[in-house]
């Protein structure tokens, strides 16, 4: 192994994620399968993921839409339950958490901004209380004008004014109610911060902003964050380790310089050809090629092979596994042979 | 004759501290075939933009002056009733809030069957087969068999493909886009962007594309809006406005995307944030936080004029008289 992995490997994690999958079922009601002679369909939304984050580093996750981000995010807070594998947090096994007097000192260090910044809101609650929600419930911070003077720090933080705290979520613009639960997740000053798509709604102005401030809180505090984003340039400027996913499993594993300058996994490279171009040169962008399997019928073998160009035989029946390549991991059997 | 026509159209919402102006005196244009892209400060009021034209603004926000034009007809002023059928028929919406179109009570299926045949009057099965191609067409995986799927069954991204869907498969003339995008990653947006293009090809579609995605902008758009605090700062063509803006502003803007091709420390970030739009300072909107700013923009509030290039921007640094000294002022 070469001396950066080791290093990795050593630097304590924070959240360890072992083999960690999660299966919906989504059959039709059981009397309209009976009558329909249809059999019951499962869909393997994450099949088998693992992964470390040391303590003060991003780990982003990224990869078409549909293949697992958000339900990787949801298991790692708790949200969901898994239906195979292990999450540590600091040491605690997550599954261990079964009743509030335990789970409560651990889930205060854990927060997460949801991909969705409208269904997060509670509508009828005005917006300094939905940010002191965290606050109140795990008791931080007491006294009423303590807290007031605590929101009003963390809406200035999010570049909004602290008289917004008076009002309601429906008044604000999409890229200002998802500041809003930027704000909320921030005020309980979590260790640990799952961020699914926190700047998609933002302009380019105000999401720099919030990434600044991301980034030094993440110095000053030493937080440690899961950053899911569709967007490989905001990835790569927050990313220490980046994984890219694909069907429910992770392909490809590295540190974020290592994967733009070297991808490794023919899908990693195929999403990076599909970026946007910019600085508008006029070079067609290749678009990744070919259908996305769906993740009720997954394709055998490596998920990828219907659309791989180095695709042979072996990729058709065996799932590749993910292999330590330099200081990276990919599940590739091509990579593997060296037919790259 | 353009498509739609916006003129000096004005919003406001009445709030407890006086009158909001969330859009002031916007006018612009979109022609047959064309995608204007529409892009701002966090709060600029570009969403509003878009719901007023469909006059779907939530009281107590209401359109306080201006036209809409589709076609050279009114449609600000016709009664309700006519212009829920321009809606949907005639214009097809996408908003930004994905969930608010979806009902979660009733399949993916349901929802697009039941668009399509309040609008086109075709059958059950010709519907459904439609419904399959429209989802196909947004790139679904396996869509014959999650189409009789519920909204909470399906990602964020798939999600937002669905809305994409049904804002586009009773066939409008104009689609408004509210960031149709934000959720999908580069690939798929690819797919979406070339079904966008192609409808404004082959059937002359006009789109108004609100995105901060300034890629989908350069790679989709003929010509760009950019707003601020309520107002168009500049407009022109997409190549123009990206590569020489010629308002400070949209300068800034396009100095804070993230770079993949080389990573620094810090993102460049204009400083300060936008005023709240019931306090906009006197003169220039933007002045407080202008590196350019000189005198006559704490007094004087500039609307679009000429530049040096086929853009307007609402700038003093444009003015004729002052121009040259003002730009000496600034170097
Ligand atoms: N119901 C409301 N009551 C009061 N103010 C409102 C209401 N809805 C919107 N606003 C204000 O109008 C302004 C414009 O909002 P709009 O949603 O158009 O912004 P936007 O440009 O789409 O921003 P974003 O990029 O964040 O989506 C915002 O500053 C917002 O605070
Ligand atoms: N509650 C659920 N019931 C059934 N299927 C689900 C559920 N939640 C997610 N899925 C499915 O699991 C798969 C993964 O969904 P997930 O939301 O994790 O994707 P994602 O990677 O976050 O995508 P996006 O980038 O679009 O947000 C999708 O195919 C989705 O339809
Ligand atoms: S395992 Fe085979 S199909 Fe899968 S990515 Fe590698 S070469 Fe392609
Ligand atoms: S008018 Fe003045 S303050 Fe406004 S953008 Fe131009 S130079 Fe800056
Ligand atoms: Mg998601
Ligand atoms: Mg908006």
């Amino acid at each position: 192994m070469p001396p950066d992995a080791t290093a990795m490997v050593q630097a304590k994690a924070l959240v360890e994620v072992e083999d960690l999958a999660r299966d919906f079922d989504v059959s039709k009601p059981w009397l309209f399968r009976v009558l329909q002679g249809e059999r019951k369909r499962i869909l393997k939304a994450v099949a088998g993921v693992s992964f470390d984050i040391p303590k003060g580093t991003t780990l982003s996750l990224v990869g078409e839409s549909g293949c697992g981000k958000t339900t990787v995010a949801r298991l790692v807070v708790g949200l969901y339950p898994p239906s195979r594998g292990r999450i540590r947090f600091d040491g605690v096994d997550m599954a261990s958490l079964t009743s509030r007097a335990v789970a409560a000192p651990v889930r205060k260090r854990i927060q997460m901004i949801f991909q969705d910044p409208y269904a997060s809101l509670n509508p009828r609650w005005r917006v300094r209380d939905i940010i002191a929600e965290p606050i109140r419930a795990f008791g931080l911070i007491r006294g009423r004008a303590a807290i007031e003077a605590r929101v009003g720090e963390l809406l200035s933080q999010v570049k909004l004014s602290p008289k917004d705290g008076e009002k309601y979520p429906h008044e604000f613009s999409g890229g200002q109610r998802q500041r809003i639960s930027i704000a909320r997740a921030l005020s309980s000053t979590p260790e640990f911060l799952v961020c699914d798509e926190p700047t998609s709604a933002l302009d380019v102005s105000v999401q720099a902003q919030i990434l600044n401030l991301m980034k030094d809180l993440q110095r000053e505090l030493g937080l440690t964050y899961l950053f899911i984003s569709h967007n490989l340039a905001v990835v790569r400027h927050m990313s220490d380790r980046i994984g890219v996913m694909y069907l429910g499993r992770i392909v490809e594993l590295a540190p974020g310089e290592t994967l733009f300058a070297r991808a490794r996994h023919p899908y990693t490279r195929m999403l990076l050809d599909a970026i946007p171009d910019l600085e508008m040169t006029g070079r067609a962008r290749t678009p990744v090629g070919g259908e996305v399997p769906s993740p009720i019928d997954p394709p055998p073998g490596c998920a990828f092979h219907p659309r791989c160009p180095l695709a042979n035989a072996r990729c058709k029946a065996e799932v590749p596994a993910l292999r330590a390549v330099a200081d990276a991991q990919v599940a590739c059997h091509a990579v593997e042979e060296g037919r790259t | 004759m353009p498509l739609l026509e916006v003129k000096n159209l004005r919003v406001e919402f009445p709030t407890r501290r006086g009158t909001l102006v969330a859009v002031d005196d916007v006018s612009f244009h979109i022609d047959e075939g064309e995608v204007l892209g529409v892009v701002g400060e966090s709060g600029a009021g570009k969403s509003i933009t878009g719901v007023s034209i469909i006059r779907l603004i939530e009281p107590p926000g209401r359109i306080a002056g201006g036209q809409v034009l589709l076609n050279g007809r009114r449609i600000d002023n016709i009664p309700l009733e006519e212009m829920r059928r321009v809606r949907g028929k005639e214009i097809g919406a996408i908003f930004q809030d994905p969930l608010t179109t979806l009902n979660p009570l009733y399949t993916i299926g349901h929802q697009l069957v039941e668009t399509m045949q309040t609008h086109l009057g075709i059958g059950d099965r010709e519907a459904r087969a439609r419904a399959v191609r429209w989802l196909e067409d947004v790139g679904i995986p396996g869509a014959a068999q999650r189409i009789d799927a519920y909204p909470h069954q399906f990602s964020g991204g798939m999600r937002q493909r669905v809305v994409i869907a049904l804002a586009l498969c009773a066939e409008p003339r104009l689609v408004i886009a509210d960031e149709p995008t934000t959720a999908l990653d580069v690939s798929i947006q690819a797919q979406v962007i070339a079904l966008l293009k192609r409808l404004c090809r082959e059937h002359g579609t006009a789109i108004m594309l609100v995105t901060h995605d300034m890629g989908v902008i350069a790679e989709t758009a003929d010509r760009v809006a950019v707003m601020y605090a309520g107002r168009i700062a500049e407009i022109g063509p997409v190549r123009e406005v990206v590569k020489h803006a010629r308002h400070p502003y949209t300068d800034g803007l396009m100095g804070s995307i993230p770079s993949l091709t080389h990573k620094v420390e810090r993102l460049t970030q204009i400083e300060g944030s936008m005023p709240r739009l019931t306090d906009i300072p006197r003169g220039c909107a933007f002045n407080p936080r202008c590196p350019k700013v000189f005198d006559r923009c704490r007094v004087d509030r500039p609307d679009l004029m000429k530049t040096d290039g086929p853009n307007l921007a609402a700038c003093w640094l444009h003015a004729a008289p002052g121009r040259d000294e003002a730009l000496g002022h600034a170097a």
